[in-house]
């Protein structure tokens, strides 16, 4: 599930006028160069810092993340189903640090906004002049009962990729033919919102081979979902009688879970699993709401054209912990926000209002190998929010070829944006 | 997939407090919405909901349109002797579903 944005020749001219205008209007910064903090360093975060850096050499760039590896979740659903390994999902920020960005191998555990600060965990303070928030999701344990860390390593969640991916892998692997696989999904919003069917697609392709006799069951809080007909065709084309789903409107909203017993509740079912992936409710990560920046919703507003907190100055957020309307929380969204939020920031830091965004964006569902499918979107400022300006979806009907040529532009998507931003 | 959904405990101690949890699958339709070429799309709705054990009323909710569709409806009791619940919708356009439960008291 992604949104792409490659830097277009507008973006370039556009920064180097940027430059030229600072430079011209504001001696002083001339001599000051203004320092941005990006808080995270995944997809949106990277892409920000290095967006920033290109179309402003003078900026003083920090990276603060305390992974030194960064593992990408697009494509952790192959890992999980034993057709890729995880080596290939993770990347290193050498060529970030390249760029002349700081990377700060730390976690920042406190944001004082006022004071335009950040405490990192090795004690040390981070000033900055503008601030962006890229945390991505936390989980919310709080919100399933019986669920909690400890739990997940009963019934992982796989949702970071990492070591949670491969858990859930080494389970399956390790499950008898014959066993129900529950997947639990919780309501929206969340992080990457097809991939729990991706998932199960791929599960079942793996179970088909190597365990034909087990089930599939994804207990919803959701009644509809993004893609769902070309779901729906594909599982009844491959994966016959082995994914079944209960939909909200059918009891299929999980309210308990019992790692012991590994048993999924449901307000009208109780259900034993062989293996349990249970995807908790989520929210924007941790920092994000200690540095005031997320609503009651656990998520944070923004101003859609520049990025910028609703709720405390000098910051922006962007990625998953933002609301951003009708993008899905989506690792080319994220992307297409950090480099959209770096030309925002250095057209402010000019004085200069800021351009309005047009985001483009192309999620990828593979459901077999050399079967993929995807939506394009674009995605612009409306009335306050994100809207969607345009939306194409693959055909219901089309024959193999065009979803072959769908798998193989999905991995050609992969190598293009873990190379744009991590190469 | 049953329209009607139940979920109440099999067994309970004398006058224990149960809950019960309902769903019952419908469109919900407001009556406030107008189609692409301005007709109103007409009220299609659950008008009212009721629960009997044993015969007697215990529970009973009047539904309107600002009311989600496939309503859930949740709801405590207490039980003093072994029985059966009877569920009731009914609504627009005719519309009326029933469902009914057993619970045994010890």
């Amino acid at each position: 599930m992604t949104v792409t944005r490659r830097p277009t020749r507008r973006d370039l001219v556009r920064g180097a006028a940027v430059v030229a205008a600072a430079a011209l209007a504001r001696p002083a910064l001339a001599q000051a160069a203004p320092r941005i903090a990006v808080i995270g360093g995944g997809f949106g975060g990277a892409a920000c810092a290095r967006a920033l850096r290109r179309l402003d050499a003078r900026l003083q760039v920090t990276l603060v993340e305390p992974n030194k590896t960064f593992t990408a979740c697009p494509f952790s659903n192959e890992v999980i189903a034993g057709l890729r390994e995880l080596a290939v999902q993770q990347f290193s920020y050498d060529k970030v640090a390249a760029d002349g960005i700081t990377v700060a191998a730390q976690a920042a555990t406190k944001v004082d906004a006022q004071a335009r600060s950040i405490a990192l965990s090795d004690g040390t303070t981070l000033s900055y002049d503008r601030l962006v928030l890229a945390p991505g999701i936390d989980l919310h344990f709080d919100a399933l009962p019986g669920y909690d860390e400890a739990a997940a390593e009963k019934m992982p969640h796989a949702w970071k990729a990492g070591e949670q991916t491969m858990l859930l892998r080494r389970q399956l692997e390790a499950m008898d033919d014959g066993g129900l696989v529950v997947i639990a999904v919780p309501a929206a919003p969340l992080r990457c919102p097809p991939a729990p069917y991706e998932r199960a697609s791929l599960i079942a392709h793996y179970l088909k081979a190597n365990k034909p006799k087990s089930k599939i069951l994804v207990l919803d809080a959701k009644d509809n979902y993004s893609q769902q007909k070309l779901f729906e065709k594909a599982w009844a084309e491959l994966y016959p009688d082995m994914i079944e789903r209960i939909a909200l409107s059918q009891g299929g909203r999980v309210t308990s879970v019992n790692p012991a017993t590994s048993e999924i509740v449901t307000d009208f079912g109780n259900y034993t699993a062989a293996v349990a992936n249970v995807i908790p409710p989520q929210r924007a990560g941790r920092i994000a709401e200690i540095a005031g920046a997320a609503d009651h919703t656990g998520w944070c507003p923004i101003d859609p054209v520049s990025f910028a907190s609703k709720l405390v100055p000098n910051i922006h957020v962007i990625g998953d912990a933002a609301i951003a309307g009708g993008i899905p929380k989506s690792a080319s969204a994220a992307a297409a926000q950090g480099r959209a939020c770096a030309a925002a920031i250095v057209n402010a830091l000019a004085g200069k209002p800021p351009e309005t965004p047009r985001l483009d964006g192309a999620c990828y569902n593979t459901v077999a190998p050399g079967y993929a499918f995807s939506l394009k979107g674009i995605y612009q400022p409306k009335e306050d929010q994100y809207a969607e300006a345009e939306v194409t979806t693959s055909p219901v009907d089309a024959p193999p070829e065009v979803r072959q040529r769908e798998a193989d532009q999905a991995l050609a998507w992969f190598g293009t944006i873990t190379g744009d931003i991590f190469g | 997939m049953p329209s009607a959904l139940i979920n109440i405990p099999k067994k309970a101690k004398r006058g224990d407090v149960i809950e019960i949890k309902t769903l019952m699958s419908h469109i919900m339709e407001t009556g406030y919405r107008h189609t692409a070429s301005g007709s109103v799309v007409p009220r299609d709705i659950i008008t009212s909901f009721t629960c009997r054990f044993n015969g007697t009323e215990v529970f009973r909710a009047d539904l309107y349109p600002a009311i989600a569709a496939n309503p859930f409806i949740t709801f405590f009791t207490t039980v003093t002797e072994s029985g059966k619940f009877e569920f009731e919708w009914i609504g627009d356009k005719g519309f009326s579903e029933t469902a009914q439960a057993s619970i045994t008291v010890e």
